[in-house]
């Protein structure tokens, strides 16, 4: 079978996968920013002469970046400009009207990446239903487009009040403006983001607008270098939402492009738990920054439909750009090995979302970082060996950990160094485990059953105890935790979603109606994925997402992927009412109900992997070492036994508390928790009843 | 206590914090009315069995920060903590009980645990309608203002109180989404319930009481260090609102004391015939919200941090209406509260406070069909309100921020939104340019707004806005922000009253200019470049960047 790579950019490293026959390679080499593509092909050559391979053996490549949300947050896109209904100019800077901290009179809100002197109006209105209440002043139109031009203007948005209801007065401004202006990339409210509310579509269309000319430049000289290096194979782009697509399809919709790393690290887990047969898990992915939860039922990770990037207020929801676009539904906060702790003014810790980042770094890095960081804590409670870490790639030292706690936390609080870092380990666990539950609320879903995935650099180093704080018995840690989200553009599939808003009340449900639009969805999706995979077997997959009349909130209901019959019209109203119950444990009596829109999702067959057959148990290996840790759930210390991950065979077993050690991280294996590897490597804990 | 254990008690508090959170969320999710869940018009709470807050949600809005602490305490003294049942949910809507006007609905929540009853969640949410007049300043008393509901169960051991739902059905003209709404509070307070239930279990804790003791020392302790940061004295200032009758002065004696903040409203205007007047309940809701966002703005919410601010508030006077005088608009009156009270800190402590800024929220009741219209209704009957603001005071360090809300903590609604449930059409909602008041640091710029209904049909509009004849003042030197301006579109510029129910012609369009915040410090010594990017951007003019600033293009 031909060999497959996968290469996820980040802001610090790029992240290579290649699989070949069910073998795989990774890599890692530092990001290039201002020719990323030059890292790739660096990466690339060293990935393939590894593995052995030619550049001709890879069939495909998969791409995932952070470009386009790293152009978004350092405000450095086109020169965009936003053409929009008269009366309407300040949209995307009047926004919620709302500041999203109460009690911090000092706050800056995101400003809008189209300032104001680019944003240009035109009369023309339409009504909720579509129906024009004033005509496009076409002249007008004229006239701006002249004004851009002197502007210097590199892209252009055009977002015009309900025209995700009827696109006619948008599509005619684009049709004036390519005719005036030929090359000028144009990005449709109702085409990147087709739904009611003005302020988040408008913000989405003007993203997409915004990177479009750099993201377009990119792929053009990826794709160049690729075939250049020989790599004659398709390319594909990895999605926000989980799937991927053509650079064609790519390069109009760049903005989908955004979350395009950690839905690979969704997917990953989705993946292994799929190999495991578990039906429910929580992906749990901590890195040196943040960390990211994401809720998996049924091997599938959550779709939703609202992201905010470039958050200006920390990690502050509400303080970023909306943008309605198909996303894998996850939390992200600002917890990781780099965050840093302090102390309130009320005598309490607080972990992050400041972060010590790789300059200086944690206090224990040596580097002049004063301040300490959960990395720190996790030195000062015995759970690293100070010459050992990374593989032993770099020494950590424990004297500026415990100073810098006991300054800025111990000190204040009457603790020692070890107690303060106890303290930093417990309130970030606690932080990682209200995220969770928050996230778990906000779906509608509980813990019970589910067990933790956990990978990145802090993931098995504090899995087990947010395990506990949850109430999960079951932590998988995979192998190759460190590029899990490379691992996971290998096991996605070629997938579009189209979302479209109609209007439905079940009073008068127009099955015709629905019927037309969901088949013109459908076809649009399948026209995009039978590009990117020709022949390949496909699943579609249609929601609509309806709310009690009156309600704002909608909940999705999967319906039937055929045309609709008045009877299922029924069979779909009593799906909502038993949702909304699993929701909100009552339903409303006597409302009718809504659908405000729909979407259509088309995916390639994901190859069935059967649930691995479990493996005999095998001896345990001795331990290489023995750490003095101190629990943070009771405060004792008492002698963990370290085991190499490598020495440990398919069907080993060791008791907690132990450490199980390898390059990439540190798996901890809490007291009262065992530690087994399975079938396929992987390290399962398992918490014994308490 | 050892090590471990005040470790622990962190981690409960913060968990507390995080239950509330879920709480309001719920809310959100749940609820009907646009000004809840578009528009974050609630609060949400946990309490002890004394009535004592113990953790609020960061998510809601200042107008209910006390007041609905203060209504436990109301549920309690009518319905005992013994005797509530698993299953019970109490509420009300009583302007004196609950949060200072009828449109504000909150409920009480028993949680108990192995038959035990542990504490009470509460929350309050604005909803559209309650009856009466509907949301506006022209009862005469509040029996006109809509449906009164004294503190009752909705809910009997999770059995619906199906006549307490048939009466609230019929009251309101918007049953559905009311009834909904109820149900929605209900829901987020079992959700709150559930997770405290879930707590006391993973903590073996018994009752919440150690932990309140805690969390009530700490933040007592934390907010008494921040007055005693303080100069101590007493400052004195006073502020104008355009009122109803008659204008309406707001004046304030504020002490800072050892370990307290007292203020004294002594001087403040007589109480209005007209809904304007402010319940005292939702006057301490604001004070304190304008001394705690200077004075101590990280210390989170709960009985004990907002026990050392304290109001004197003389009788008779507008901010201590008693029943049954109207109240329904108290929100004008009472949103320039933290105005008032930054002038007294300003003061003291003239680095931390900001201009006065547009300050009372431009919510235009809408209302048309066959209620205005008659048999000549050419639109069907509707009721919708939509949330706007005008600038925000500027900062010492930086400008006023654009159309936002201060000191309301309230979301706007997409036009799309509200004109897909009511058959307006708005035709301009932007940036008012030349609005904001000049300085160091200017102001926030105003919004102008155009409202008809379809097809030009005649409407009402319930008019609760001020600071149209009394702009937002400037400080240090900075210039006022531009005053409001209420009327027509038609070519003589028809100007209507600032507050009460008129009616706006069929062809003719409602016309609003929103104030603009007061600016901060001498013009001149504005940052060149900034005036230059604001004239650039169309907000300021280059005649007044001349004149104001001294521009030299």
């Amino acid at each position: 079978m031909s060999a497959r790579l996968a290469v996820d950019i980040g802001g610090t490293f790029t992240d290579l996968a290649l699989e070949r026959d069910g073998q795989r390679w990774t890599a890692k080499t530092l990001t290039t920013p201002q020719a990323p593509e030059e890292g790739v092909l660096v990466g690339t050559q060293q990935i393939l002469a590894a593995a052995g391979m030619a550049p001709a053996d890879i069939a495909l490549v998969i791409h995932g970046t952070t470009l386009a949300t790293n152009a978004l947050i350092e405000r450095k896109g086109a020169r965009t400009a936003l053409l929009t209904t008269e009366g309407f100019r300040d949209v995307i800077a009047l926004a919620n009207e709302a500041r999203y901290d109460q009690y911090d009179l000092n706050i800056d809100l995101p400003q809008p990446l189209v300032p104001r002197r680019w944003r240009l109006t035109v009369p023309e209105r339409l009504d909720n239903e579509g129906k024009v209440l004033l005509p496009l002043d076409e002249a007008a139109v004229r006239t701006q487009i002249e004004v851009m031009r002197a502007e210097g203007i590199e892209a252009l948005a055009i977002g015009f009040l309900h025209a995700f209801v009827n696109p006619v007065h948008e599509q005619r401004a684009a049709a004036i403006a390519r005719e005036m202006w030929p090359g000028l990339p144009i990005s449709l409210s109702a085409e990147v983001s087709p739904e009611m509310r003005e302020w988040e579509r408008f913000s989405t269309t003007v993203a997409n607008a915004y990177v479009q000319p750099m993201m377009a430049r990119y792929l053009g000289r990826l794709e160049t270098g690729l075939r250049e290096a020989g790599l004659g194979c398709p390319l594909f782009l990895m999605l926000s939402g989980g799937g991927l697509t053509t650079v064609e399809t790519a390069a109009r919709f760049p903005i989908r492009l955004v979350e395009s790393g950690p839905a690979g690290g969704a997917i990953f887990s989705a993946h292994v738990s799929k190999e495991r047969g578990l039906e429910k898990v929580l992906s749990f992915d901590m890195g040196g920054t943040t960390a990211k939860v994401c809720l998996i039922d049924h091997y599938a990770p959550q779709a939703s439909r609202t992201f905010e990037v470039a958050r200006v207020g920390r990690f502050k929801k509400g303080s970023g750009l909306p943008l309605r676009i198909p996303v894998i539904e996850m939390v992200e906060i600002g917890a990781g090995g780099g965050s840093i702790a302090q102390v309130d003014s009320l005598g309490r810790i607080t972990v992050g979302p400041e972060s010590a980042g790789a300059m200086p770094g944690p206090a224990c890095y040596g580097r002049g970082g004063t301040k300490p960081a959960v990395t720190d804590a996790n030195l000062a409670l015995g759970r690293y060996e100070p010459e050992l870490f990374a593989g032993g790639a770099m020494k950590l030292q424990v004297a500026p950990a415990l100073a810098a706690l006991g300054a800025h936390v111990g000190g204040k609080l009457g603790l020692g160094p070890e107690m303060a870092g106890l303290g930093v380990v417990e309130m970030v666990d606690e932080n990682m485990a209200n995220a969770a539950r928050v996230h778990a609320i906000e779906s509608g879903k509980g813990f019970g059953g589910r067990a933790i995935i956990a990978f990145g650099g802090g993931g098995p180093v504090h899995g087990y105890r947010v395990a506990e704080k949850i109430g999960v018995t079951r932590v998988l840690v995979p192998s190759g935790a460190g590029v899990g989200s490379a691992i996971g553009f290998l096991r996605a599939p070629v997938a579009y979603e189209v979302v479209k808003s109609l209007y439905q009340r079940f009073g008068t449900f127009d099955v015709a109606a629905v019927n037309g639009l969901l088949a013109a969805m459908s076809a649009e999706a399948y026209g995009v994925v039978a590009h990117g995979a020709p022949g390949a077997p496909v699943r579609e997959n249609r929601i609509a997402y309806m709310r009690y009349v009156g309600q704002g909130h909608e909940i999705a209901v999967v319906l039937p992927a055929r045309a609709l019959t008045v009877a299922d019209v029924a069979a779909v109203r009593a799906a909502y009412d038993a949702e909304y119950t699993r929701f909100y444990d009552r339903p409303v009596p006597g409302s009718d109900v809504e659908i405000l829109s729909f979407a259509v999702t088309v995916a390639t067959e994901v190859p069935d992997v059967a649930a691995a057959a479990d493996v005999a148990d095998a001896a345990a290996p001795a331990p290489i070492r023995v750490q003095q840790v101190r629990d943070t759930r009771t405060g004792a210390v008492a002698a963990w036994s370290v085991y190499d991950r490598g020495e440990m065979a398919r069907g080993a077993r060791v008791a907690g508390p132990c450490i199980v050690s390898e390059d990439e991280t540190s798996t901890l294996v809490g007291p009262g928790w065992s530690c087994r590897v399975d079938a396929l490597g992987y390290l399962e804990l398992t918490q014994e009843a308490r | 206590m050892d090590a471990l254990e005040k470790i622990q008690r962190q981690i409960q508090w913060n968990r507390l914090i995080a239950v509330v959170e879920e709480q309001a969320q719920t809310m959100i999710r749940t609820a009907f009315s646009t000004t809840v869940r578009e528009a974050g018009d609630l609060s949400a709470g946990v309490f002890d069995l004394q009535g004592r807050m113990l953790a609020q949600a960061v998510t809601g809005t200042p107008g209910h920060v006390n007041s609905m602490m203060e209504s436990v305490g109301h549920f309690l003294a009518k319905f005992p903590a013994a005797s509530m049942k698993p299953g019970d949910h109490y509420i009300t809507n009583d302007p004196w009980l609950g949060t200072g006007h009828l449109h504000d609905l909150t409920v009480v929540t028993p949680a108990f645990r192995r038959g035990e009853i542990v504490g009470l969640f509460a929350n309050t949410a604005h909803i559209i309608d309650i009856g009466g007049l509907g949301m506006g300043p022209e009862g005469r008393s509040v029996f006109e203002e809509g449906l009164y509901i004294p503190i009752v169960k909705c809910f009997d051991q999770g059995v619906p109180n199906e006549t307490f739902f048939d009466f609230l059905r019929v009251g309101s003209r918007t049953p559905v989404e009311l009834e909904g709404d109820v149900y929605s509070l209900c829901a987020c307070n079992d959700a709150g319930a559930k997770r405290l239930v879930e707590m006391l279990d993973e903590f073996a804790m018994d009752s919440i009481d150690d932990l309140a003791g805690y969390i009530f020392d700490s933040s007592l302790a934390a907010t008494i260090a921040e007055i005693a940061r303080l100069p101590r004295g007493t400052y004195s200032a006073s502020i104008k609102s355009d009122g109803y009758e008659a204008p309406v002065t707001l004046r304030a004696a504020l002490t800072i004391l050892e370990d307290a903040i007292e203020v004294d409203f002594a001087g403040t205007s007589g109480l209005s015939q007209r809904g304007i007047n402010v319940p005292p309940a939702y006057c301490r809701a604001y004070s304190c919200f304008g001394i705690k966002v200077v004075v101590a703005p990280d210390i989170p919410n709960n009985w004990a941090s907002l026990a050392p601010f304290r109001m004197v508030i003389p009788e008779g006077c507008i901010l201590n209406a008693p029943r049954p005088y109207p109240v329904s608009v108290r929100h004008v009156t009472g949103q320039l509260l933290p105005d008032l009270i930054m002038g007294c800190l300003h003061q003291a402590v003239p680095d931390r406070v900001v201009a006065e800024g547009s300050s009372c929220l431009w919510n235009p009741p809408l209302r048309g069909g066959a209620q205005v219209s008659g048999q000549q209704a050419e639109v069907a009957d509707f009721e919708v309100i939509t949330f706007n603001s005008g600038g925000t005071g500027a900062r010492p360090g930086k400008d006023g921020l654009d159309g936002t809300a201060f000191p309301s903590g309230v979301r706007t609604m997409p036009v799309e939104a509200t004109e897909n449930v009511a058959p307006v059409i708005f035709w301009k909602k932007e940036l008012r340019p030349d609005s904001a008041g000049a300085g160091r640091t200017r102001g926030g710029f105003g919004q102008i707004m155009e409202i008809g209904a379809k097809g030009d049909a005649e409407f009402a509009v319930n008019a609760i806005f001020d600071r149209v004849a009394n702009a937002p003042k400037g400080r240090d030197g900075g210039g006022d922000g531009e005053a409001g301006w209420v009327g027509l579109n038609d070519a003589n510029g028809t100007v209507l009253r600032t507050k009460g129910f008129q009616v706006i012609p069929k062809g003719r369009r409602l016309l609003l200019k929103l104030p603009g915040g007061g600016g901060m410090g001498d013009p001149a010594a504005r940052d060149p470049a900034l005036v230059e990017r604001d004239v650039a951007d169309g907000l300021v003019t280059a005649d007044a960047a001349r004149r104001v600033y001294g521009a030299s293009k």
